[in-house]
């Protein structure tokens, strides 16, 4: 009863049929089917990506995902520049937090090069908090971003404002608003500037607001319930079997957090429990996002009373320019706020690496999974379904 | 971890195995065992999560390095598994059976470094590079900065820095260069 009523169950027993194959039998020339193409601009599709879809009426019956417009080769030209010159590269393989990228190829290159154990403590310190900070301003734009794929739009204009509110933040730390290249091989780029810790908290405080308020926008709105509960459900099942991690993951059941699985910095030194919800559809993990969205802060809270006030920000390490690095290779993982965001850096003893390759949460949620959750979806409920997912096509083809 | 490995290397004789960290190891197994293995890891072993799989071009050596990193999620650990293929007419066997995403990644490493593997869904589809007619774009031996050259005009204006050289002239203007350019970077 509660399916018919919120969610949308089309009758799939006899239309398409399927060829012997296993493939479906869609004749366009029938006039029963419609080819649209989604995309790539489009603005309720996440990034410049295109769906392919093949629409019976407005539910869709097969749907593609096509990437590439974004593509600039960025593993490429990584393998063509010294080390210190992937890390400019390396950030724009995801705009939406560029940070996890600067911490990933730090890591890679300390830990194959032997300079991991040499990271000065408050360099980890404010690394932990650069990441948070990423993953705040991540979540102030995809949480209130999922009420904006059903025209609640005016909770997307509160995360804007106050997603800007830390890019000011990031901007005083370390001199840019998105791309930051704060953390570079050896520790960071330089202390927090004086009144910082007070300046953060007021926003902070505002942040507080907006999470009572949002929670009112979204979670006790009627349409939002109506058009999120039992929509694009990810079953426990289906979580090792997509490759599916992060928040996506813990929607649906499954409690997996690197910070906590395998913690990296001192994340082991924070009190918090990733939380967690068992439905996993589109109203569930957009729950435990706003869950995280209040964790977040108080992660932020915590690494800011415990840090130390002063102490070296960066190890000793060799000239940029005549870094060499020994054979070696290595996968790092840390959680971004989309999930599991890992590198996989192979070198070859020279002074350049012979392969980087990112995995993204995108790559699994934003090919693979998102084309099997797309059948028998409404067209209109698609940009709710891709937000949930939290797509973000630059680092599906980096 | 040291239990696993033996146990692995018992049956699938592993060789050139590395504990990159006390929960990750990476090892080289045999073409036609790769897949056995992973199939075994993911059932008996817990090796639920794929993380991911990746391709290095070892042109020196005439070979492929295709790389499957699988993870524990219960035991917190990873397991490396590496396969080296001939690079001339380069054929994998699919892992697409055994978790749904693989097969984005063959497409992606089909299209990227040539390597086929027959019967994974859609493999011959382009992923990123639609209509491209190149050679493979991830070789080494694809040169980028002569397809820039040939593909896009000069526009008047522009100049271009080397950015090593623009560096190292910027930053250390009076230190001599030591590091040698490396032979396998077009």
């Amino acid at each position: 009863m509660l399916n018919n009523f919120f969610g949308f169950k089309p009758d799939r027993s006899k239309y398409p049929s399927v060829n012997e194959d296993g493939s479906l039998n869609i004749d366009l020339s029938s006039h029963q089917y419609t080819k649209l193409w989604l995309g790539p601009n489009h603005p309720g599709v996440t990034g410049n990506m295109a769906m392919e879809l093949t629409l019976n009426g407005d539910e869709i019956v097969e749907g593609k995902t096509h990437v590439g417009y974004l593509h600039r080769g960025f593993e490429k030209l990584i393998e063509r520049r010294l080390f210190v010159q992937g890390f400019p590269t390396s950030i724009r393989m995801c705009v939406a937090e560029p940070d996890t990228n600067e911490y990933l190829i730090a890591a890679c290159t300390e830990e194959l090069s032997g300079y991991d154990k040499q990271i000065p403590d408050m360099a980890k310190w404010l690394r932990m908090l650069s990441l948070e900070m990423a993953r705040l301003q991540g979540l102030l734009r995809g949480v209130p971003g999922q009420a904006g794929t059903y025209s609640l739009g005016i909770g997307v204009q509160w995360g804007v404002y106050l997603r800007d509110l830390i890019l000011d933040r990031f901007e005083e730390l370390t001199g840019a608003r998105v791309y930051h290249m704060y953390i570079i091989p050896g520790g960071v780029r330089g202390l927090l500037p004086e009144g910082f810790k007070a300046r953060m908290e007021d926003n902070l405080k505002d942040i507080d607001d907006f999470i009572v308020r949002i929670k009112k926008l979204m979670f006790d709105n009627a349409i939002f319930k109506k058009r999120s509960i039992g929509q694009g459900i990810v079953t426990k099942e289906m979580v090792d079997k997509y490759g599916v991690v992060g928040t996506t993951a813990r929607a649906s059941g499954v409690k997996r957090d690197v910070r906590k699985d395998n913690p990296y910095l001192f994340y082991d030194q924070l009190d918090f429990d990733p939380p967690t919800a068992e439905e996993g559809d589109i109203y569930a993990r957009t729950f435990v996002r706003w869950q995280e969205l209040i964790q977040t802060v108080d992660l932020i809270r915590q690494i800011m009373a415990k840090m130390p006030e002063k102490g070296d920000i960066r190890a000793q390490m060799p000239n940029v320019l005549n870094w060499r690095i020994p054979k070696g290779e290595t996968y790092v993982r840390i959680e971004s706020g989309r999930g599991e965001y890992g590198m996989y850096y192979v070198t070859d003893g020279s002074d350049k690496p012979r392969r980087v390759n990112l995995r993204g949460p995108s790559y699994t949620h934003g090919v693979a999974l998102l084309e099997d959750l797309l059948v028998n979806t409404n067209i209109a409920d698609i940009h709710a379904l891709m937000v949930s997912l939290q797509t973000c096509p630059p680092e599906i083809e980096r | 971890m040291k239990e696993l490995v033996e146990k692995l290397n018992t049956k699938y004789a592993l060789q050139d195995i590395i504990y990159q960290r006390d929960n990750m190891v990476f090892a080289t197994i045999s073409k036609e065992l790769v897949i056995e293995a992973i199939t075994y890891m993911r059932d008996y072993e817990g090796f639920a999560h794929f993380v991911m799989m990746s391709c290095a071009d070892w042109i020196e050596d005439n070979k492929f390095q295709l790389t499957y990193i699988l993870n524990n999620p219960q035991q917190r650990c990873d397991v490396a598994l590496r396969v080296m293929i001939e690079r001339e007419n380069p054929t994998m066997t699919s892992a697409h059976h055994l978790w749904k995403q693989v097969w984005t990644y063959q497409r992606e490493i089909r299209e990227a470094f040539g390597i086929q593997f027959p019967g994974s869904p859609r493999v011959e589809e382009n992923f990123v590079l639609e209509g491209w007619t190149d050679k493979p774009h991830m070789l080494r031996d694809f040169d980028t900065h002569e397809y820039a050259e040939k593909t896009y005009f000069p526009r008047g204006g522009r100049t271009t820095n080397d950015p090593a050289t623009y560096m190292r002239e910027k930053l250390y203007p009076n230190q001599p260069v030591t590091a040698k350019k490396n032979k396998n970077v077009e």
